[in-house]
């Protein structure tokens, strides 16, 4: 015990120390905020573009139909001929041309659309319904339809989701625990990846100095192993500590700046802060709020841990059976794929149907467990059911360090042999 | 005499390798023991089953007469044949790291280390990182991780591989004041002058048997073939040369002489002493160089090694 507690302290100093860490932990946050931002400024750019198409009607019936709009101009060509209007677009450089034939009554198909480079699918939904919304209008007309009645009669429901405890809730509020809940199981797929392939160079690191023998000749390779799992553990619950703190610190600035004071909010007070700010900010910051963020914080750590160990036993053994990290890849490819599949399983079928018999399977699952349950997690889940899959988790995580630490145990000790898994399966005799 | 380390009928199996056949060693209290053989005889893996790192799968070791316990690692050092130390730690917190894995308190450690760094001239490396040390500084390291906690019993793989003569000199001698201070010492080489110069007793390991061993003077003492070399100054050389041809087997041989000497190795056949042999030569020549020739642990390995290929 003595000993893997040094080992323990010695690996967590080794991580923390790391100058790629101190980096990582502070620059990261701020990389997103910065991404975030530049994404929203380039769409900004994006929109603030000007363009100009060019019409060409036969029927000279849609000139007036298509208004100017912050980003498109519409210019009426259509006293020139076909050819002329052609021409002026391309000399001009216009965004394209619309061409709308005589008999568009009988053939809305004869529509055609001149571009240097085919327009985007928003501008082509937009004159495509413009060019439908004037027909419909006209085939009422001549029907004897009267298009204000028809505009009166129609309906639009929103429907209101409450749960059992009376909680309100909305559709908004969905997307945000899908929002919350997949952040977070991406957030942990990111971080099994990171601190797994820390452990994993840390033992290759350990084979090529060839400081190995020195060590295994006082502690048991499986102290060794374990004090690693461990120490890089605790430097990756460091990580997200600091990060779960400066979010906190952000969220509550960001609070602070939208008018809501986060401490006196509590959630029967909706009122209070529909009076203070606008209603959708209102309804959305009560949706972050009333999230079991403290519950998914500690299944995250709790999904974590064991997540972790599950895949870093597994990365301890790829590193002992490895001589250099560019022979890992054949071995990579079956850690990532699980990890994938929990991702992909999560983004589809969790926002389909959270309860559902995949949704639910592949929450139980242990390899694929950790992401997709944590996804599962904002939308409610019955905590019988976290129970069997942490308890499932917990069961593979002592098999799967069991047979990680035979293979450790023979592959550290192995040099300038590449090992197949043929060589791995025999190691697990020894 | 009271062996320290006894190792008994130890098998090994990798797979359908076998690396151990059936191999016993006894290693004296207080002596030098030189564990011979040429690369994969099995050599380390026997260093490793005796350090507790890989397990016999037939067979016993005892230590002190006891069969090993995983706390004895206390009173083993080893030093192993690929060794190596972390690159990005500084060298006085890495050696207090290792020092302390094999069982010491933080402040006993510190005080020998000082001790040790001052003995081996390197006081001033304590914050150094170790990429910045040369492979033979780095070596000064290890050695003195190896020794630190005064184990029982040292053992070293091929401990001077990789030293400059300087250095490796250094170690040697500290290996010397190491066994006067009563530690027992276990050494694999292959390299012969160093078992020769060092070695009290010696076992040879050839394709995972053991072939041969014991201790150092008696198994010269069994591999010499009562043959003397001599230099001898005669009126006619020629005739001499033939008769003694007719008694004895006759080699050649050379060696440095002011004389102008017939040059002979002779080979006593059974039965025969030296002395008659002298009685002999002294009414028929001057005798200017009279040696028996000893084997030397290198024509012992080779012999040994040849006749079991």
């Amino acid at each position: 015990m003595r000993n893997l507690k040094l080992i323990i302290q010695r690996e967590y100093l080794a991580r923390v120390r790391n100058k790629t860490f101190i980096i990582m932990t502070f620059l990261s946050p701020l990389i997103l905020v910065g991404m975030f931002a530049l994404i929203a400024y380039l769409s900004m750019l994006n929109s603030s573009e000007q363009r100009i198409i060019g019409l060409y009607d036969e029927t000279k019936m849609f000139a007036s139909e298509f208004k100017d709009q912050e980003q498109v101009q519409y210019l009426d060509l259509s006293g020139k001929t076909f050819e002329e209007a052609k021409k002026m677009v391309n000399e001009q450089e216009y965004y394209g041309l619309i061409y709308i034939p005589e008999n568009i009554n009988w053939d809305v198909e004869g529509v055609q659309f001149f571009g240097k480079e085919s327009p985007g699918l928003g501008t082509i939904q937009a004159i495509e319904k413009t060019i439908a919304d004037r027909l419909t209008r006209q085939e009422l007309i001549e029907r004897g339809i009267d298009v204000n009645q028809l505009n009166e009669a129609k309906t639009e429901v929103r429907i209101e989701i409450q749960n059992f405890s009376g909680e309100r809730t909305s559709k908004m509020s969905n997307y945000i625990k899908m929002f919350f809940g997949g952040a977070a199981g991406y957030l942990l797929m990111m971080f099994i990846i990171i601190y797994g392939n820390m452990v994993m160079r840390s033992v290759i690191e350990e084979k090529t100095n060839r400081i190995i023998e020195i060590i295994v000749s006082s502690v048991k390779p499986i102290q060794l192993m374990m004090g690693k799992v461990l120490g890089t553990s605790l430097a990756g619950i460091t990580q997200f500590t600091i990060w779960v703190l400066l979010a906190g610190v952000l969220a509550i600035t960001s609070f602070y700046v939208l008018g809501i004071d986060i401490f006196t909010v509590q959630k029967s007070q909706l009122e209070t802060v529909e009076q203070i700010a606008q209603p959708e900010i209102a309804q959305l910051v009560m949706d972050v709020i009333n999230l079991p963020i403290l519950s998914l914080v500690i299944f995250f750590l709790i999904y974590f841990i064991g997540g972790y160990f599950l895949y870093s036993a597994i990365y301890a053994a790829i590193g002992a059976a490895v001589d250099s990290e560019t022979d890992t890849q054949q071995f990579m490819f079956p850690v990532i794929l699980p990890l994938m599949l929990g991702i992909y399983m999560g983004f589809f079928s969790v926002i389909e149907n959270p309860h559902g018999s995949i949704s639910t399977i592949f929450s139980m699952i242990p390899l694929t467990s950790p992401i997709v349950m944590l996804m599962r997690i904002p939308f409610g889940v019955p905590w019988w059911e976290l129970a069997i899959s942490v308890g499932l988790l917990i069961i593979t995580n002592f098999g799967v360090i069991w047979l990680a630490a035979k293979i450790y145990r023979v592959g550290i000790l192995m040099y300038g042999k590449k090992a197949s898994y043929k060589e791995l399966f025999k190691w697990l005799k020894y | 005499m009271e062996n320290l380390l006894v190792a008994e009928n130890i098998y090994k199996q990798f797979g359908n390798f076998t690396a151990l056949n059936n191999v016993s060693i006894a290693i004296p209290r207080g002596s030098i023991f030189g564990l011979l053989g040429p690369n994969g005889a099995g050599k380390t893996t026997l260093l490793r089953i005796i350090n507790q790192i890989t397990m016999p799968d037939k067979g016993q070791v005892y230590l002190d007469g006891k069969p090993l316990h995983p706390k004895d690692i206390a009173h083993i050092g080893y030093l192993p044949e690929e060794r190596g130390l972390y690159k990005s730690m500084r060298v006085g917190e890495q050696a207090l790291y290792l020092a302390r894995l094999k069982g010491l308190s933080k402040a006993e450690a510190k005080e020998r280390l000082e001790y040790w760094f001052e003995r081996l001239q390197i006081e001033g490396w304590w914050d150094k990182k170790i990429q910045e040390l040369s492979k033979g500084m780095a070596q000064k390291i290890q050695f003195i991780i190896t020794v630190l906690h005064r184990p029982k019993l040292l053992i070293f793989d091929e401990p001077f591989s990789g030293f400059d003569p300087v250095n490796a000199g250094l170690i040697k001698n500290e290996i010397l004041q190491l066994k006067e201070e009563g530690a027992t010492i276990l050494f694999s080489t292959h390299r012969m002058e160093s078992v020769e110069e060092l070695c009290d007793y010696m076992a040879l390991i050839h394709q995972s048997n053991k072939l041969l061993d014991g201790k150092v003077s008696e198994i010269k003492r069994a591999y010499k073939s009562n043959t003397y070399e001599v230099g001898l100054e005669s009126e006619n050389n020629t005739v001499l040369l033939n008769e003694l041809k007719e008694k004895f087997v006759i080699g050649n041989t050379n060696f440095k002489s002011i004389n102008d000497d017939l040059k002979l190795t002779i080979q006593l056949n059974n039965g025969e002493t030296p002395n008659q042999l002298l009685d002999y030569l002294i009414g028929k020549a001057r005798i200017n160089h009279f040696v028996e020739v000893i084997p030397s642990v290198n024509d012992i390995f080779i012999k040994t090694v040849t006749q079991n290929a």
